[in-house]
């Protein structure tokens, strides 16, 4: 046989090698900002513990002069607002989202998902605004929890709604069907087949929602009304949480006190991973649910 | 009620039969469903009121601020005694800009090439899962704790600069970019890919001339609205950005301002003629970012059509 | 007896009437004879495959099948579904390199050079060895940067020498003539047949040895069918045809040569395995063939 030798090298393979290195490093990028994150400001927190030790949870005088840090009031300022925003935003978007998937015509549709989304697009600190300077003063509600929840609220509605839509819609239309064809009303349709199908995705876009507003700073430092101290269940009450009071106190902070901002920003970043986690995770497992039916 | 009747032409036998009521029940059941029913309406009209008052007072309010000696709002430069009425924002519509065009030159290149390789490269593999969960994550940190993190790690040592804001935005657009991407880069069939591996054209230039092209429109309208969101972040520029009065077009020295900046700084202050101007600037932005959402509808619309 | 569409086909192409008839299944030719034929037909051999098996992670999807492809004729791989025809053919050109958890094991050699050594580049095989689809599958882009593609991967960028390449080729897939008015035009508004005729367009442009078919017609209707075949016939002059098809009549109007596949279950896996039956010159597989399961295929007792 005295065929020519084939020569299959090639010049591409340095090239491909090249540029998968540098799509995996791109990736990376992700991993390494995470761990910087978590490594820096817990770093720059730990002044505070030293001082305070795990009191800082516990203490719920908050003194910077006499540097004492206690973050219970913010904790707890976070979870209240978040709990009415909560309050007012579940019935609210699941109205929206069940009206969107059981009720509405389909032309109405379209119309919906950009008012849905128009919500989503006005950037925090215009909510925020607004609610400073137009539903504190003309409703008389001043800057309090329930200010903070409201404004939390309007601006967690969207992503509650669409995520609900979402699940909403892998109900099988099957058993939508078959229920009505037993002479239910829509409502008790809904009730029978819609919830309990959702129930763990909706359970899991409420947690996102929840989320959302533990972390939203903006809205809420603007709102809040900044009081120190302070923990009481009246929603009228002016209060504080933990994004709010290091937005304001963060200007003038010095060392230690800016120290303890951090620890709080620690424990607000811990808290709501810890919340986003459980969410996704039962989102996913509900939506892999309503597949698999 | 029902009614008995009895058929005509009857023969030996009468037939009688029951003529079916099909009128609807006043039940407490369908009562019910019928509430339920207008709850639901009622829930669409407690969404749409709160974003029509809020729109309403940006625009009222805002344009009173704008159109006084227009242009000037946007062109002149803060005030620097808060009192002083008049305008304007012009600073803060520069550094808005240098700082979320910066962080989409940062966030964008960054986010699609990490996005290739989830998809193209390892798709299954434990980097890609940890990456794909870890970008999950970070979607959920406060933009708080971006803004702080800057701080400690940028500020501190490279002081105040837009720059240091477009990094804060930056590390909040990353993973929407990777996410989107990912998403239309699953949306490009394979034949297409298969079609090119098939003439001899290696790996990397098959996912630059024929996979990212064919996702484009996709990858450009998610990247716009995360472009969208970064324009309206406060916290994370609060910790890196600074608050300048004057022009400053560079960004990587000193001091600069951004509209939502100075929105949260006039927002609380006790002069009308801040406040007034904290308007404008909401109305700017939310123009800016109403504009910038309305692009990323367009491309969507017209190049997806294509398939 | 043979399908009379098969002979009908079979007498087309050979020009004799009633082309064999006798089908009692014979004894397999006698080693010492396929030892000669092979032995003369030595330096026109383009593939030598050499007890080829493929795995999909664990599962053996092709065992044991060694053949040799000649050079300019044309090949046809035919079988029930599942029978591995589609498998073989794209190890071929090294296109189970992009999936996942695909791995070819046994020999497989192209001329002289073993095609999945460490060395070899896998685009440097796909240009010497080129695949058309079986759904048309042209880029969302105009029907010249469609054939200009493979060549300015290739590193080709003069404009003139594209141009006269991308002519050359669309002459070749007999596609110029219909196209050369609107070369910008997007591709995707031709029809199948003619989307079809652009892919074997941009297939010959980069000028491989081989043309891999995977049933290329199947997504065509006859027209289309009976222009791509008569194409084939005249780029046997030029190229190495193989093609995958399901279609019987098909593989007899146009193949030299013909490999019959099946499936069978898999002692090891338990599972069905693909395996070659039976390769010969086309008109001894449809006359005259030698394994039982072979007649039974073509006389349509199954599968």
């Amino acid at each position: 046989m005295n065929e020519p030798e084939i020569d299959l090298r090639g010049a591409s393979d340095y090239k491909d090698r090249a540029f998968a290195k540098m799509t995996a490093g791109a990736a990376g990028v992700v991993l390494l900002i995470l761990g910087l994150i978590a490594m820096t400001i817990t770093r720059r927190s730990l002044p505070v513990f030293h001082e305070m030790g795990l009191g800082f949870f516990t203490t719920k005088r908050w003194s910077p002069p006499d540097s004492l840090f206690g973050a219970l009031p913010f904790v707890w300022g976070t979870v209240f607002t978040a709990a009415i925003a909560l309050l007012i935003a579940v019935p609210i978007s699941l109205g929206v989202a069940l009206f969107m998937t059981q009720v509405a015509p389909p032309r109405l549709g379209k119309p919906l998902v950009y008012l849905i989304d128009l919500l989503a697009g006005v950037p925090s600190v215009v909510f925020g605004l607004w609610g400073v300077l137009v539903l504190s003063q003309h409703f008389d509600l001043g800057r309090s929890f329930l200010t903070a929840g409201i404004i939390l609220a309007i601006m967690i509605i969207p992503i509650i709604t669409s995520l609900s839509r979402e699940v909403i819609d892998t109900t099988p239309p099957g058993d939508k069907e078959g229920a009505l064809a037993m002479g239910t009303t829509r409502w008790e349709m809904i009730t029978e087949t819609v919830l309990p199908h959702s129930a763990g995705g909706l359970v899991g876009a409420v947690m996102l929602g929840l989320g959302r507003a533990m972390g939203e700073t903006i809205a809420a430092a603007l709102v809040i009304g900044s009081a120190l101290g302070q923990m009481t269940v009246r929603p009228l009450a002016p209060g504080n949480s933990m994004p709010a009071v290091i937005a304001n106190e963060w200007g003038e902070a010095q060392d230690l006190h800016k120290s303890a901002l951090i620890a709080l920003a620690v424990t607000l970043f811990a808290m709501t991973i810890l919340v986003n986690l459980i969410a996704t995770g039962i989102v996913q497992r509900s939506m892999k649910r309503g597949q698999g039916t | 009620m029902s009614a008995v009747g009895i058929s005509a032409g009857a023969t030996e036998t009468a037939e009688i039969f029951v003529v079916p009521d099909l009128t609807a029940k006043r039940s407490w059941r369908s009562v019910k469903s019928a509430i339920m029913t207008s709850l639901m309406i009622a829930s669409v009209i407690a969404v749409a009121v709160p974003l029509v008052a809020v729109i309403w007072a940006v625009f009222a309010r805002g344009l009173q601020a704008v159109v006084h000696g227009f242009p000037a709002f946007f062109v002149d430069e803060i005030p620097v005694i808060a009192r002083r009425p008049g305008p304007g924002m012009g600073p803060a519509i520069v550094g808005t800009l240098l700082a979320t065009g910066a962080a989409t030159l940062i966030a964008v290149p960054l986010g699609v090439a990490g996005a290739v390789y989830l998809h193209e490269y390892g798709v299954k593999n434990r980097f890609s899962r940890l990456v794909r969960f870890m970008a999950n994550v970070m979607t959920g940190v406060p933009s708080i704790v971006m803004g702080l993190f800057i701080y400690v790690t940028w500020t501190l040592r490279f002081g105040y600069s837009a720059f240091g804001g477009a990094l804060a935005l930056a590390c909040l657009m990353l993973p929407v970019v990777i996410g989107a991407t990912e998403q239309m880069l699953k949306l490009v069939p394979n034949h297409l890919r298969e079609a090119s591996y098939a003439v001899g054209t290696s790996k990397s230039r098959t996912i630059m001339s024929v996979v990212l092209p064919a996702a484009l429109p996709g990858i450009v309208s998610g990247s716009l609205l995360a472009v969208a969101r970064a324009a309206g972040e406060t916290a994370p520029l609060l910790f890196a950005t600074g608050a300048a009065t004057e022009y400053n077009l560079n960004p990587f020295v000193e001091a600069n301002t951004a509209l939502s900046l100075q929105i949260f700084g006039n927002a609380t202050s006790s002069f009308v003629a801040a406040q007034d101007r904290a308007w404008g600037a909401a109305l700017t932005l939310v123009l800016l970012t109403f504009l910038i959402t309305l692009v990323a509808r367009f491309v969507t619309a017209r190049f997806a059509r294509r398939r | 007896m043979i399908p009379e569409d098969i002979n009908k086909g079979l007498a087309e192409r050979t020009g004799v009437e009633r082309p064999g008839v006798r089908l009692s299944v014979q004894p397999p030719p006698r080693s010492a004879d396929r030892a000669e034929k092979v032995a003369a037909a030595q330096t026109s051999v383009v593939f030598d495959l050499d007890k080829l098996e493929v795995y999909y992670g664990a599962f053996r999807a092709v065992r044991n099948v060694s053949m040799q492809i000649f050079k300019n004729e044309i090949t046809a791989f035919i079988g029930p579904s599942g029978c591995g025809k589609t498998t073989v053919l794209r190890s071929f050109n090294r296109m189970h390199d992009v999936t996942p958890g695909a791995r070819v094991a046994g020999g497989l050699r192209y001329h002289t050079a073993d095609l999945y050594a460490p060395h070899v580049s896998a685009t440097e095989v796909r240009r010497r060895i080129g695949m058309v689809f079986q759904k048309p599958n042209p880029f969302p882009k105009s029907i010249y940067d469609n054939v200009a593609f493979g060549l300015r991967s290739k590193g080709i960028r003069g404009k003139s020498e594209i141009d006269s390449l991308v002519e050359k080729s669309l002459r070749g897939a007999a596609l110029w003539d219909e196209v050369k008015d609107r070369l910008r035009a997007s591709a995707l508004g031709l029809s199948g047949g003619q989307q079809q005729r652009l892919c074997i367009a941009r297939t010959i442009a980069v000028g491989p040895e081989v043309v891999l078919m995977d049933e290329p017609c199947s997504a065509l209707d006859p027209v289309a069918t009976a222009h791509i075949e008569e194409l084939m016939r005249e780029l046997k002059s030029k190229f190495t045809i193989v093609i995958v098809t399901h279609n019987m009549q098909q593989a007899a109007r146009v193949s030299d040569r013909t490999a019959f596949f099946t499936t069978e279950v898999d002692a090891k896996f338990g599972l069905r395995t693909g395996t070659l039956v039976e390769y010969n010159a086309t008109e001894k597989i449809f006359s005259n063939p030698s394994d039982e399961r072979t007649e039974k295929y073509i006389t349509g007792r199954f599968g």
